[in-house]
């Protein structure tokens, strides 16, 4: 048996290069390309086969690298991204396209879809769609909705020359994002891409029970009898307040629970270690006893009166409430003609972002520094002074790139754990969540129960709407509190209802706390309204489209909340884009289901629409941005964004702006990211606020910066600018002037001239019945699709999506269409594949998301309805792009097989139970 | 503890035979099962044996290695019959798995919802073990003995899946019910092989059904009351699926309740047979 074993070291060629390094037996190819040999652009979402991202070429063949045994690879030749990109022209012809596409979002699924395609496109030149998508079946991807990645590899296949025009950026260009080549190229760093191989490892200790007493043993005698443990953190080990919470007077979460667990999953103690030791260390021997409680996980057993209370002084379990009226939606559900009311539900949706949480901290000279993910980067230093107790000059956050947030990531996670394991040791430490712990322990979209109903008066105009929803809000408070105020306000849907009352509560269980998630509950309370909408229409016997148009609201109308825009409201346009569509596809799908029932066919086609609306920043409260510029002596713009580009395209979006505001190309920009110690703080990306505040911050401050330099010579406003190295030229009206910047004086940053601006965006309080301006500006949106049901399998399948979207001003209409693409595909999930079950789908097998297969094309139409409050008329969109989805889906299943669906995901199962039911 | 890589067959029985191993082919479900640990036992990677890769056949009927890669099934030339298995190696996974898994472990896996184990019941496939004391062959039906079990003695390992041969006209088909379109668990599956004879009428028909049992089944009662039926008698028949289904014993779950497993399980044997019917064709009869 000699020869046989292969003992250390394996040696393969890595990227054309021949390695030897040591692997332990069984060891993950992923782990040993990544901490021993460097090769972060391999990323690792699931270390399952789930997802793909930490796809691999071995001897040419796509594998994840995450289930093969580095031994395997003996004597093979593995390829990366990084390899490929340097030395095959498939790869570099896909690099090029996927920034032209806008196939790369946040980036993280990025490597495993370029690798994959590479193998694709080698075996196979000119690839038809559907081939593309099932070579691709394997990577997910949770930000584009996939398309534009098809696209890219379709076109990348095609052999013409690659055209890259120069470009200036302005407003309204479909520019390339400016962050995007490190994306494509593997050179991007994520959360866990920092920290050197061999950093301290982080892991936390998580409760087994959703309810659960524990205490522990001498942890200090185990810290000292155990070789390679370095510390043991617990709540002990907080110095200042053991508590966070996103909003101020809710905060209620412990960084470690102190005696009481109150979801599975919830971190009591962190453990921090030597590497090897930590990665097969033993949990289970950490000296502690549990002892499991009676536990409340529904909306219903938490409410009932014998419940446990999760927290001192929120009776009953009621975290908060939400409400607002206007009229008396009584009396006018009295005087109705037609009435239709419904109950709904809907489950926990996990953000099920590629990248899980990871970070790295490092404690020098009395400040600690965190590099994590994260969407909000200032807010995660003020949780760091409350819990450190520290000023806040000594703690910096500098974010990484972030693979995905989508809202989970505006809470901090990891980041208090990271920042007392380096406090404590004094070294730097690293902390990986693995997916389960990932999707144990962060926020969740709140689970439903809605009870809705709507009248309407013959001439189809609405008439009283009553709205009850509850919203499991979990152990924790976290975005609980906006998401119970947001839904009331947004309940009406965007239509003119005079008569409204809409109340929520959020109740807390022993489930993860539910927090921010596109939309904050408005997509849930969309899915109740839209879907009663349609069956209204029915009643009344009016087309469910032009029922909407007809109460669609208008400039000068007033809103559920009595706020009155005078312009910017642009619904009806955007359901008015959808008539051409409507009426074809209605057409399309009579015939079709004609032939099909005269074929005995079980397929049935049916067209569904939907439209939504979303207030853009915070609800009724400020919400500030502050953008920072400054231009070197040697002619450098340098914009300070602040704004965490988590895949949307902030960096782009902004440096456009601020570059239209200034007068200057885009290119000319030199972008400086966030970073707690030199850039302002530009707000949390959330809310679809970030074109919108930061936007105007960006504008202002572009402006700042043009005003003062053309001051220096009173030149107009319609200079050129002209900066270059030394010196900027103002040429106005034939007349041309010079400002040598090397005589300037320069600031401590190294500035000749600077602006900073704020922008904060006009609302007012709400009043007790919800009455006031809650935000400056609504987007507004409206989805048809068209899907096939299999009647006899229950199964839904999305055939195309016209999607309209009033943005106010398309900044940059390609990375509007990607967030409307990427939107449809999580709507789409939400509909029909996604729930969170605690203890049962914490995985990607279990827990399902859309792949390469299930989202259709999807035609993307921009209204342009510009906004007085907006940036160049720009409107908010991130939200706005999943709430019509799910219910005009829906809606289609409703008309191809007249079964109407009150809760989702609308699985196979649960559309198979209605259709026997009818 | 080391990981080996065997030379040849013999040496790999020989070193089974002598020490506490874990085999590892694709590595598709035993790395993950590892959880970033170094292996307890040794491991014996097979899948550098070509006498385990190569699929071939000869007048006994067709041998599949038991490391053959799924990607290497698809690419292989094989008879219509095998259509079902490669419907199925379409299904299983991602990309990515189907070129690391490998047909014996998706046997040796014994998921309940292993995609590999319908098509390969229909075909009445065999397992071929072998050890230093010689080879045994066992019905697959009696090799996979439970959920995650199966009759494999510790000095044995899966050498080959050996596939008997089929009528020419014989086509086989396979159909999953899924949440999604790629990479996903089935709900249910079916895998049917059917041949006709000169007359149009079913002579042979196989039907299995997985993820509705603890193991895949065969339904010898839908496959008896097949035969002789024609494609027109059985498009029309309300009755015959759904009257055989007793032998299976469907879970409920977070894919599905049992009661739906059995709805959807019915239609797919429907559409299955059917559709195999229709691939034969007219011509070959």
């Amino acid at each position: 048996m000699d020869k046989t074993v292969i003992q250390h070291p394996v040696a393969f060629k890595l990227n054309g290069a021949d390695v030897t390094t040591h692997a332990w037996s069984g060891e993950r190819l992923s782990e040993t390309l990544r901490e021993r040999l460097g090769q972060r652009d391999v990323k690792i979402g699931c270390s399952a086969g789930d997802c793909g991202a930490c796809t691999v070429l071995v001897d040419g063949a796509p594998v994840c690298a995450c289930l093969t045994a580095t031994q395997q690879a003996q004597g093979l030749s593995v390829e990366t991204l990084i390899g490929l990109v340097n030395n095959d022209r498939t790869a570099i012809r896909l690099t090029n396209t996927f920034q032209n596409k806008g196939a790369a979002q946040c980036g993280i699924c990025t490597p495993g879809m370029i690798v994959t395609s590479v193998a694709l496109l080698r075996e196979n030149h000119a690839p038809t769609t559907k081939q593309v998508e099932e070579a691709l079946g394997g990577v997910l991807c949770r930000c584009t909705g996939y398309r534009k990645i098809i696209d890219a590899v379709l076109e990348a296949a095609q052999d013409q020359d690659l055209i890259h025009e120069k470009y200036t950026g302005e407003v309204g260009s479909s520019i390339r994002r400016l962050d995007g080549l490190a994306k494509v190229n593997g050179c991007e760093k994520f959360s866990d891409d920092i920290a050197p191989p061999g950093t301290l490892t982080v892991r936390a200790v998580r409760s087994p029970f959703a309810h659960a007493a524990f205490s522990f043993g001498d942890l200090d005698a185990f810290v000292a009898r155990t070789p390679g443990i370095e510390a043991v953190l617990t709540a002990a080990d907080v110095p200042g307040k053991n508590c966070f919470g996103v909003i101020p007077n809710f905060a209620d979460q412990p960084v470690f629970a102190e005696t009481e667990s109150r979801f599975r999953g919830e971190a009591v103690a962190a453990i921090v270690g030597d590497p090897d030791l930590m990665r097969t260390f033993d949990m289970a021997s950490l000296p502690m006893e549990w002892t499991e409680l009676p536990s409340v996980q529904t909306v219903s057993k938490a409410m009932a009166t014998d419940a446990p209370l999760l927290h001192d002084g929120r009776a009953g379990n009621v975290m908060c409430g939400g409400f607002v009226k206007c009229g008396d939606a009584d009396v006018a559900l009295k005087r109705a003609d037609f009435t239709v009311k419904g109950s709904f539900r809907s489950g926990f949706v996990e953000h099920a972002y590629i990248e899980p949480e990871a970070g790295y901290a490092t404690f020098e000279d009395g400040k600690v520094e965190i590099h994590a993910c994260t969407q909000a980067p200032v807010m995660d230093r003020e949780a760091m002074e409350i819990i450190l107790g520290w000023d806040p000059s000594k703690i910096r956050i500098i974010p990484t790139a972030v693979g995905g947030g989508f809202g989970s990531k505006l809470d901090i996670s990891l980041q208090p754990l990271i920042a007392l394991g380096a406090i404590k040791t004094g070294k730097p430490v690293r902390m990986t969540y693995s997916r389960t712990e990932s999707m144990q322990s962060t926020t969740k979209r709140h689970p439903s129960e809605i009870s809705l109903e709507i009248g309407a008066t013959s001439d189809g105009r609405i008439c009283g709407f009553d709205f009850y929803g509850t919203f499991n809000t979990g152990a924790y408070a976290s975005w609980g509190p906006t998401v119970a105020n947001r839904v009331p306000v947004h309940a009406s849907g965007p239509y003119s209802i005079s008569d409204y009352r809409a109340e929520s509560k959020g109740i807390h269980t022993h489930c993860p706390p539910s927090g921010a998630f596109r939309g904050f509950g408005v997509p849930q309370s969309a899915i109740a309204q839209e879907t009663l909408f349609d069956e209204l229409a029915e009643k009344l016997g009016i087309d469910a489209l032009e029922f909407r148009i007809l109460n669609a609201i208008q400039d000068n109308e007033s809103t559920v909340c009595g706020q009155v825009f005078t312009q910017g409201v642009g619904i009806k346009a955007c359901l008015e884009a959808l008539q051409t569509a409507w009426h074809r596809e209605r057409a399309n799908v009579e015939a079709f289901n004609n032939a099909s029932v005269e074929a005995g066919s079980p397929t049935r086609l049916g067209v569904g629409v939907a439209a939504g609306w979303y207030g853009c920043g915070n609800t009724s409260l400020p919400n500030p941005s502050t953008i920072k510029a400054g231009i070197r002596i040697d002619g450098t713009v340098v914009l300070h964004q602040g704004a965490m580009d988590v895949g949307q395209g902030a960096d782009t979006v902004i440096a456009q702006i601020f570059a239209q505001a200034l007068g200057v190309p885009v290119s000319q920009l030199e972008l400086v990211g966030a970073d707690t110690d030199i850039t302002p703080d530009a707000g949390k990306t959330s809310a679809s606020r970030q074109t919108f505040v930061t936007g105007n911050a960006a504008k202002l401050s572009g402006q700042s910066m043009r005003r003062q330099i053309l001051k220096r010579y009173n030149a107009s406003e319609h200079a050129t600018l002209t900066i270059s190295a030394g010196e900027i030229e103002i040429s106005d009206q034939n007349q041309n002037h010079t400002i040598d910047l090397r005589n300037m004086p320069v600031d401590s940053e190294g500035y000749v001239i600077l602006s900073s601006e704020t922008y904060d965006p006009p609302t007012k309080p709400l009043d007790e019945n919800g009455q006031g301006e809650p935000y400056a500006q609504f987007g507004y949106a409206a989805h048809l699709v068209v899907v096939e049901v299999d009647t006899k399998l229950g199964s839904v399948k999305a055939l195309r999506f016209t999607a309209a979207h009033d943005v106010g001003r398309a900044i940059n209409p390609l990375l509007v269409e990607g967030q409307v693409q990427g939107g449809i595909a999580q709507g789409l999930g939400m509909a029909l594949m996604e729930e969170y079950l605690p203890g049962r789908t914490e995985n990607l097998h279990d827990y399902l998301i859309p792949t390469s297969g299930d989202i259709p094309s999807i035609d993307t139409i921009i209204i342009e309805n510009p906004d007085i409050h907006g940036p160049y008329g720009a409107k908010g969109l991130g939200e706005h792009v999943l709430i019509p989805t799910a219910p005009a889906i829906l809606n289609a299943i409703y008309d191809a097989c007249s079964v109407r669906i009150r809760q989702v995901p609308a699985t196979p199962n649960v559309l198979m139970s209605a259709l026997k039911g009818k | 503890m080391g990981y080996n890589v065997p030379n040849s067959l013999t040496d790999a029985l020989a070193f089974l035979a002598q020490s506490d191993v874990k085999i590892i082919a694709g590595g598709t479900d035993l790395v993950p099962s590892l959880g970033d640990q170094a292996a307890k036992v040794n491991l014996l990677d097979v899948s550098r044996l070509t006498e385990l890769r190569t699929i071939r056949h000869d007048k006994t009927g067709w041998r599949i290695g038991a490391a053959a890669r799924w990607t290497e099934v698809l690419k292989a030339d094989l008879p219509t019959c095998f259509d079902g298995l490669k419907l199925a190696a379409r299904e299983i996974g991602s990309r990515q798995i189907q070129n690391s898994g490998t047909v014996a472990g998706n046997l040796c896996n014994a998921s309940p919802a292993a995609d590999g184990v319908p098509p390969l019941l229909a075909l009445n496939a065999q397992v071929e073990l072998s050890s230093v004391n010689g080879v045994r062959m066992l019905p697959l039906a009696d090799f996979i003995t439970g959920v995650r079990e199966i009759d494999l003695r510790g000095n044995e390992i899966v050498t080959a899946v050996f596939v008997p041969h089929h009528p020419q006209n014989a086509h086989g088909h396979f159909l999953k019910l899924g949440a999604r379109k790629y990479l996903v668990i089935s709900i249910a599956m079916v895998s049917s092989l059917v041949w006709k004879d000169s007359q149009q009428r079913i002579a042979g028909a196989h039907v299995a059904v997985g993820s509705c049992s603890a193991i895949a089944l065969r339904l010898p009662g839908l496959e008896a009351a097949l035969l002789g039926m024609t494609y027109d008698e059985l498009a029309k028949d309300t009755r015959i699926w759904g009257e055989h289904l007793d032998v299976l014993s469907p879970i409920s779950d977070i894919r599905g309740s049992g009661e739906f497993r059995l709805d959807v399980a019915q239609e797919l044997c429907k559409r299955s047979v059917l559709a195999s019917l229709k691939s034969i064709g007219f011509s070959n009869g």
